[in-house]
């Protein structure tokens, strides 16, 4: 049952599988991005309030969804890295910090840009855009570290800690807006429960939402055969690869 | 136990203990994260008139008096209280009867609020505007349950 894992942890053998995947990823990502996008910045009718200021959802809320599930999975890769003591986790942990960072800045920014217009300010400090902030600088934090070792091992294994000890942030910022008053609204899809948007204006979101998570599945795995070419540039199948 | 099995059992001990001191942290500062308090807060525990508080609540439809120049006084309320709110200066665009705001001001002792920042607060429902016009009815298409007490009774 465990050959499929030790085998995935092979490095050669997980560089040809991304290898093999990435194409895909990266078709799907476009095209599910351009239906996405196009569908809800072009087709989408405007909302009944906001009109069409309420179309930066389509950016914030993969973003912000993307920022959450990355910081997640880092935890989890971090997790795998200290107990199996695992390199490919190691990689993935490192590749998905810069990502995860831009998907967070994104989401901030486009808030802030969605803020002005509609609450009457750019900035807060209520409990989402603090705890987003803080999700913010955890990010910042690991690729700090990252860059403070010289080994690569120690470097992933020091991540690995701030990335689990971090990872209290995560159910924060999702239901901050849930468990104390704050001026940010409630979630709109990713609840339990029917979602508060029209079916015209979600389909074009969800698209969007899937599109931004494969274009971050394409990053990171790029980023983790850099990792993995660097790591194990004095090996034969690199030599052999190159 | 082999040194694997340390391991997860010290990081699932660090997250669990994570989370718990995480959980009574935040129970215990409630009222601190809280961004603003709502009518029923100031019914039930009147503000000192010197504190500046946030105040979160819907506008009442129909309490929106505008006076001279950029004066407006309207009502705020959650699901059980109101309180009336003085305002002078520019309203956001979503400003409306029926629509969530968060005012920063002050308690008079007269009961009136006088605020010196009005922000919209805007809810989770996105619609076109043929359905929204569908689906108005007398007490506004929002919901008063998103304002949760701080002050309980």
């Amino acid at each position: 049952m465990w050959t499929w894992f030790h085998r995935l942890a092979s490095p050669p053998h997980f560089y040809r599988l991304a290898e093999r995947w990435l194409p895909w990823v990266g078709v799907a990502a476009a095209g599910l991005l351009a239906w996405g996008w196009i569908g809800g910045l072009v087709f989408a009718p405007p909302d009944y309030q906001q009109k069409d200021a309420f179309r930066i959802i389509y950016v914030h809320v993969p973003t912000a969804a993307a920022s959450l599930s990355l910081y997640t999975m880092m935890a989890v890769a971090g997790a795998v890295a200290l107990i199996w003591r695992m390199k490919l986790a190691e990689c993935v942990l490192v590749a998905t910090a810069p990502v995860g960072a831009g998907m967070t800045v994104v989401a901030l920014i486009t808030g802030m840009l969605w803020g002005k217009p509609m609450w009457g300010t750019y900035w807060v400090w209520d409990a989402r855009l603090t705890s987003e902030l803080v999700l913010l600088f955890l990010y910042l934090g690991v690729i700090g570290l990252q860059q403070a070792f010289e080994d690569a091992r120690a470097a992933a294994r020091a991540c690995a800690l701030l990335a689990i000890v971090g990872v209290v942030n995560v159910p924060i910022v999702k239901y901050s807006v849930e468990w104390w008053n704050s001026l940010h609204q409630t979630s709109t899809i990713l609840k339990l429960g029917k979602p508060t948007i029209t079916a015209d204006m979600a389909v074009p979101l969800y698209a969007a939402l899937a599109g931004t998570f494969l274009l971050c599945a394409y990053a990171i795995l790029r980023r983790v055969q850099n990792e993995l070419l660097w790591r194990e540039r004095r090996t034969g199948w690199v030599a052999e690869l190159l | 136990m082999t040194k694997r099995q340390q391991r997860m059992a010290a990081i699932g001990a660090l997250v669990v203990g994570l989370g718990l001191a995480a959980t009574l942290g935040f129970t215990a500062i409630r009222k601190n994260m809280m961004y603003f308090y709502t009518p029923s807060d100031v019914a039930a525990q009147a503000p000192s008139a010197d504190a500046t508080i946030r105040l979160g609540g819907l506008v009442v439809a129909g309490s929106v008096r505008r006076g001279e120049g950029l004066r407006v006084a309207f009502t705020v309320a959650d699901c059980e209280s109101e309180v009336p709110v003085h305002y002078e200066g520019i309203l956001p665009d979503l400003f409306r009867e029926g629509q969530g705001i968060v005012a920063t001001g002050r308690v008079g002792t007269d009961g009136v609020f006088t605020a010196q920042e009005v922000l919209a607060k805007h809810d989770e429902e996105y619609m076109p505007p043929e359905l929204a016009e569908k689906l108005t009815d007398e007490n506004g298409k929002h919901s008063c349950a998103e304002f949760k007490r701080v002050v309980q009774s």
